[in-house]
């Protein structure tokens, strides 16, 4: 057991300071680095608790792909550029510390519910309908569980995501003229007849070509 | 207080007893490359170095440690130091999981394919650190189109392994091996198999894919900047990750280390050499693939991966459920 709590202190100390070092840092990439630091630190604690599964999704789906496209788009606006503009009243008329003290204020409320809660936990258990067995594997449970009782808010939430990334997708796209497609169908349907064009070319007139 | 001590030492000779021999086969492997490359275009490869230029790799891994380490003035230190250490880590760590036998397997977890395909999909981090920390255009570059290329074909690798899963109904790969007693998934799932191997090819940054290091366009792209061990590391990591990829596709597909077929004297050879034969079986594929086929253009490879990899995985995963549920072989009830 002393390992085990040697290891819960590494990986939250790990969390807690990398967290921080994500809004203290100055240059936005290196933050992106410590929320993946972050990541990957929280999805060990998932594993030290037992939650494998939930750790292999955490690394796979965070740290895979979302961190990944967060840092794709901050290395492409190449947002270290507008350092030190963020918090001045320069900035677009107005500060933005008004709204990141709002969400702040939401998050930590959220947060005193949660832990505040936490000392009823045990009787949330036993109010629960679910049967949790110790003996089939996580991922098991969490598949018995998602795909019976909560299949409908399961698929819902697979229906929202699905719209918003069309809608993300409708909303960014735009038509340019002039962009050259290669089309494989058209490729290979081309025969010896539409490409070759036998021509009378008169002396000194020239010929008009792609007509 | 010995007990602790008495395992550590035990998973440290274990680790050492599995990545020794990785990392010698990786040496070994680059050379494997070269000489079929070599062969497909009437050349004689690496000859020189030891018998068959066996030893070449190691000359080389010996001029690469000699060699200066230059770090760019303009480049960002830290974060261009761990850029390579990164993706040889990652490279190393997966090897962990992969069942060589019944019970030679160094962590044998419930989650064995699921943190497969983590450790893979953190693979970018080393090219897009590599590439940022540069402060150069080409590496940038390289690390923005090796980043869009991998996230991409991890997606079909994704539901691939989807497939495979509906028809174990684990994810630990010691049990996938033996749900491939009776038949390889390479014959129910050939589609998938040649998906997965092709998407291989991308997620390794392997040629036709080599996009990310097109020297034609990029001299060398995220590996522009690196000199001497480091460039050697990222290169170590790379074969690494690919002989990984073989790896499982060899557990996924080609039934692990078990026999092709069980009388005597298939059977008689070990599990373990059975799942080297089938990870050499796999890049000898992908050297071939490499020597043959034409880089492709990054419009086509994005569209190969979207457009015709993804939608026809997803068909197959309905096919294969559909197929399982019909004929009530459905595993795990």
């Amino acid at each position: 057991m002393i390992a085990h709590s040697v290891f819960f202190y590494i990986f939250s100390l790990i969390a807690i300071v990398s967290a921080v070092m994500v809004t203290v840092s100055k240059n936005t990439v290196h933050s992106v680095f410590f929320l993946i630091l972050d990541f990957i630190s929280i999805s060990c604690l998932f594993i030290m608790i037992g939650a494998e599964f939930l750790g292999m999704i955490m690394l796979i789906v965070y740290v895979g792909a979302v961190a990944v496209l967060f840092l794709f788009v901050v290395m492409m606006l190449n947002v270290a550029e507008q350092k030190g503009q963020w918090f001045s009243s320069r900035w677009d008329g107005g500060t933005h510390i008004p709204v990141g003290l709002l969400v702040s204020l939401i998050i930590f409320f959220e947060l005193i519910i949660v832990i505040g809660g936490w000392k009823y936990k045990p009787d949330l258990l036993n109010s629960l309908s679910i049967n949790i067995s110790t003996e089939v594997t996580n991922t098991r449970s969490i598949g018995n569980v998602l795909y019976t009782d909560y299949i409908f808010l399961f698929q819902i939430s697979g229906m929202i995501l699905l719209v918003a990334m069309i809608g993300a997708i409708v909303l960014t796209y735009r038509e340019r003229a002039g962009v050259k497609r290669q089309s494989y169908v058209k490729q290979i349907s081309r025969e010896r007849d539409d490409g070759v064009d036998l021509v009378e070319a008169e002396r000194n007139k020239g010929v008009k070509i792609d007509a | 207080m010995d007990s602790y001590f008495l395992i550590l030492f035990t998973e440290i000779y274990k680790i050492l007893f599995l990545l020794v021999p990785v990392l010698v086969s990786v040496a070994m492997i680059v050379w494997l490359d070269r000489r079929v490359w070599a062969f497909v275009q009437k050349r004689r490869g690496p000859n020189v170095v030891g018998p068959f230029g066996l030893f070449q790799s190691l000359a080389d891994a010996l001029k690469y440690i000699f060699k200066e380490v230059i770090i760019p003035a303009s480049s960002n230190k830290l974060v261009f130091v761990l850029a390579p250490v990164v993706t040889m880590t990652l490279a190393l760590i997966s090897w962990a999981v992969i069942p060589f036998s019944e019970d030679f397997v160094l962590a044998d977890i419930n989650v064995g394919i699921l943190y497969l395909f983590a450790v893979s999909s953190l693979g970018v981090y080393g090219i897009i650190m590599g590439g940022w920390a540069s402060n150069s255009k080409y590496p940038f570059l390289g690390a923005i189109r090796s980043a869009a290329q991998m996230v991409s074909y991890e997606v079909s690798i994704g539901v691939i392994i989807i497939n495979v899963l509906l028809c174990v109904g684990s994810l630990n790969l010691s049990d996938i091996v033996m749900a491939q007693q009776n038949l390889w998934f390479v014959i129910p799932l050939f589609p998938m198999f040649v998906i997965f191997f092709i998407s291989a090819l991308a997620e390794t940054n392997r040629p036709p894919f080599d996009l990310p290091e097109a020297e034609a366009e990029l001299v060398a792209g995220y590996q522009t900047e690196y000199s001497g061990m480091m460039y050697a590391m990222f290169w170590l990591g790379e074969y690494a990750n690919i002989l990984l990829m073989c790896a499982m596709g060899a557990v996924l597909f080609l039934g692990g280390w078990l026999s092709p077929i069980d009388i005597f004297p298939f059977n008689a050879i070990p599990g373990p050499f059975w799942l080297i034969f089938k990870i050499l079986f796999l890049f000898i594929l992908f050297a071939l693939v490499k020597a043959t086929v034409p880089r492709y253009r990054y419009d086509q490879l994005m569209k190969l991966g979207w457009k015709i990899f993804l939608p026809f995985s997803l068909f197959y995963v309905v096919l294969t459920s559909s197929f399982l549920l019909y004929f009530d072989l459905l595993p795990g009830k």
